[in-house]
């Protein structure tokens, strides 16, 4: 997340300095790594909000469980990739 | 060998054996409990989840619907008076819930005192340039210059 954070910084730095530094930066995402990250950090972002949600309700005193810390740890993988999901398909 | 270890007497606290020493008691044990800072961190990293969870999905949803990448489309989207402004809140918000959680990284697995300490440091410092980084750079599209 924190690396994410910093690619954030850099592109709107990039685009402060000059279309010469955000041109670089394009190019480097507009790459099959550069895809990989960003397509990684999306799911890495939907994951920490839904598991951060969860972390909510747990300091609530719920859903402390093993049955119910269980099942919410599987809701949360498949609501993170189908936010996921649903952010590409908006995107493209 | 001399054993260099204070005695105290259990009831009163008073050095009753051992090596004298000119520090007394009370300035022996100061400055080593707790920091009384846990709850503030713990809120601190809760609060600006939420707050993370609202500025998140909206830049998510802005960057999914944004109609282009390039560098004219990019100056435009920051530079817009709401967006700007959202984005400064992110920046910060995402800064310090960021150096929140690097922080009990560090603090529980960095096991090195000096080490930890360094990473700490750090650690703070590289937030503190994102986020002024950041708000630089919105404040000038956002300002226009």
């Amino acid at each position: 997340m924190t690396v994410g954070f910093i690619v954030f910084v850099v592109w709107l730095f990039d685009a402060a300095t000059g279309s010469d530094a955000y041109a670089m930066f394009l190019g480097a995402m507009d790459t099959t790594a550069g895809c990989v990250l960003l397509v990684g950090w999306s799911y890495a972002f939907f994951y920490h909000l839904s598991n951060g949600i969860r972390h909510l309700i747990w300091d609530t005193g719920r859903g402390l469980e093993i049955g119910q810390a269980t099942a919410s740890a599987w809701f949360v993988i498949v609501t993170s990739i189908v936010l996921t999901a649903a952010f590409w398909w908006v995107a493209s | 060998m001399v054993c260099h270890r204070d005695i105290y007497c259990v009831d009163c606290g008073v050095l009753v054996g051992g090596v004298m020493s000119l520090r007394s008691p009370l300035g022996r044990v100061l400055g080593l409990g707790t920091a009384k800072d846990g709850t503030a961190h713990w809120w601190g990293q809760r609060v600006s989840g939420g707050a993370m969870a609202v500025l998140g999905l909206w830049f998510a949803w802005a960057l999914a619907t944004m109609p282009g990448f390039s560098y004219a489309e990019a100056i435009a989207f920051i530079g817009q008076p709401v967006n700007a402004l959202l984005l400064l809140l992110l920046s910060v918000t995402m800064a310090y819930h960021s150096f929140l959680g690097i922080q009990v990284v560090i603090e529980d697995y960095v096991h090195g005192h000096g080490l930890k300490i360094a990473s700490l440091v750090l650690s703070r410092f590289a937030h503190i340039i994102l986020a002024v980084a950041a708000v630089f750079a919105i404040l000038k599209l956002g300002i226009g210059a």
